[in-house]
């Protein structure tokens, strides 16, 4: 039995057709109930919703074989395991962004806010800017406009919510999509069903 | 007296179950001090698991540390040169910073390390032991082999730059072949050479279904020697009731300053990270200034904390719950009596909620003992 933890959400909605396309189907999902573990003992899967910044812990804990993450998170919380393929749904960026007037002075620590602490101090100190990072964990937009920090390190997906509040994209740090992980253990013990939903999913991205 | 052990706890079970292995092979105990002098650690941080250590001023004003590694001691107090091999298994506690907590961790570390003039036969021994420490664990596991010297070959033919060289080995690591493509496009580095890599970092199999299809391209990625190290370690398995066991495996990777040939890691099937790693480390010999090579692996015993666990849920065999008017001898009598029979009997006169036991049986006056329950 493959374990197959899927982030709720819309995303995650998308991600089980995929799955369900490449042979891997579970009906029961698809039933309006509020149950969060569903199982198919002839496709040999058992899929559960779980939060999509949780995705990597249950998969780096075993709990779940696979899963399917944001780019983002995997890039955020390092977890350690296999990132078998891009399945290249949920695109965005992760992007810095600022008030349109932004210019950055140099002379001056810049103040940096963002959900997103690792990759934005990675980013800053691969091109040695000295930051102040300002961990938030939600609204981020907010915080240039009430002078909170200069800039923002976030995903922009249409950058509507951008406009919407006087900001604008100043550089794209890395693009962000949908991967499929696996927990490095259960990699070893179960390669043969795990390639075979890897190569399933890879073909849908190929088409 | 004869030692139970079922009674020990689940360090104490691992490395009983483990010392046997490794002192048939002429493997002697090495103990050290449970520190070491910092300096020994700052030099070599890329080495160590985490780089956050535990230091202190010691009286003569020596700034030392609570030792992190053992590796690092070993080869630090092992001669310049060594005659022959020198074989070591230890059994320690090292300090480390825990990834789910972010605090210092004790941790129990035990681990064998061949140190001298190591060659073909005693890198084939060091797997063998590490298959054999993890069978006697778990009848499921697996060992994956790689060699860092193939792999390193395929990543300079992409690209000599050392940067672009970190990222690509963290993403060997990963198995993460689409941003291998995506980066080496972007860096403009020797694309041709990245069906090879790419190849490589795909294959995962037993040596029989692999070494076939290896054998066809490492002559075109100029690793005809190394292969042929693969080949010759792996050839202790042959035949043996291991072989099944052991898989080769390129994404085990290790830090190329240190470690070089051949490198491995250990999984049992209820446990959801590599249990036991190690390999060849001839570069830390050589940046330590030894002349001698070096071959070892450890097993982080911390991990197999419930390994096992739901073999019994009792911590006793029986509770006895003796009746206020039962004397002193009455009540060592009928202990005394289960005892014989190979029982563990907690006795009490109340249960206090927190021992589980099998059974439980009550003895009253004049030493009557009546079955209460049968869990």
């Amino acid at each position: 039995m493959l374990n197959i933890a899927l982030p709720k959400g819309r995303l995650g909605e998308k991600v089980y057709l995929m799955f369900e396309r490449a042979g891997f189907e579970c009906p029961s999902i698809k039933e309006n109930n509020r149950k969060l573990i569903f199982e198919n003992e002839e496709a040999g899967v058992r899929y559960f919703w779980v939060k999509p910044s949780d995705v990597p812990i249950y998969v780096e804990r075993g709990a779940a074989d696979i899963g399917v993450a944001g780019k983002d998170i995997l890039l955020e919380y390092e977890p350690d395991v296999y990132e078998l393929s891009d399945l290249k749904i949920g695109k965005c960026a992760m992007c810095v962004a600022a008030p349109k007037s932004f210019r950055d002075n140099s002379a001056r620590t810049l103040r940096v806010a963002t959900k997103f602490s690792r990759i934005a101090g990675n980013y800053y100190s691969s091109i040695g800017r000295d930051i102040d990072i300002i961990h938030l964990n939600g609204s981020i937009e907010i915080a240039p406009i009430l002078g909170l920090s200069d800039v923002i390190v976030d995903i922009v997906e249409t950058g509507t919510t951008l406009k919407e509040n006087n900001l604008e994209v100043k550089k794209q740090i890395v693009p962000i999509s949908a991967r499929l992980i696996a927990n490095k253990a259960s990699y070893k013990f179960k390669a043969e069903q795990i390639n075979a939903v890897a190569d399933g999913l890879k073909a849908q991205t190929e088409e | 007296m004869k030692l139970d052990v079922k009674n020990l706890d689940f360090i104490q079970k691992n490395i009983f179950t483990l010392v046997p292995i490794y002192t048939r092979y002429g493997y002697t105990q090495y103990r050290m001090s449970k520190f070491e002098e910092y300096d020994l650690y700052s030099k070599n941080k890329d080495f160590l698991v985490s780089d956050s250590v535990i230091t202190f001023t010691d009286t003569n004003g020596k700034l030392m540390a609570l030792k992190p590694d053992v590796t690092l001691s070993i080869v630090k107090n092992s001669d310049r040169e060594i005659k022959g091999v020198e074989k070591l298994y230890y059994n320690e506690n090292v300090y480390r910073v825990s990834k789910g907590t972010n605090c210092f961790k004790e941790i129990t570390q035990m681990g064998l390390e061949c140190i001298g003039e190591v060659g073909s036969y005693e890198i084939g021994e060091v797997l063998y032991l590490a298959a054999q420490s993890l069978k006697a664990l778990s009848d499921i596991f697996v060992l994956e082999v790689s060699h860092l010297g193939i792999m390193a070959a395929a990543v300079e033919a992409v690209s000599s730059d050392y940067k672009l060289q970190s990222k690509i080995w963290k993403y060997i690591n990963d198995k993460n072949y689409h941003s291998v493509e995506e980066l080496c496009l972007q860096a403009q580095a020797n694309t041709e050479a990245l069906p090879v890599l790419k190849k490589l970092m795909s294959i995962s199999g037993t040596p029989k279904d692999v070494l076939p299809e290896l054998e066809l391209f490492t002559k075109e990625a100029h690793v005809t020697e190394e292969l042929g190290e693969l080949k010759s370690a792996l050839s202790v398995f042959e035949g043996s009731e291991l072989e099944s066991n052991i898989i080769i495996d390129f994404s085990a990777v290790g830090d190329i300053n240190y470690y070089n040939g051949i490198i491995f890691n250990g999984f049992l099937d209820t446990v959801p990270e590599s249990v036991l790693s190690g390999g060849q480390y001839d570069a830390l010999m050589k940046k330590m200034k030894k002349k001698s090579r070096a071959v070892g692996f450890a097993v982080y015993l911390d991990l197999l904390e419930r390994l096992g666990e739901s073999e019994t849920g009792f911590d006793v065999d029986l509770m006895l719950v003796y009746s206020p008017d039962c004397s002193p001898a009455e009540v060592l009598k009928a202990v005394r009596g289960f005892e014989e029979k190979g029982k563990s009997v907690f006795a009490c006169s109340a249960d206090n909620g927190k021992i589980k036991a099998n059974e439980v049986y009550s003895l009253k006056k004049g030493g009557v003992i009546e079955l209460e329950t049968d869990a």
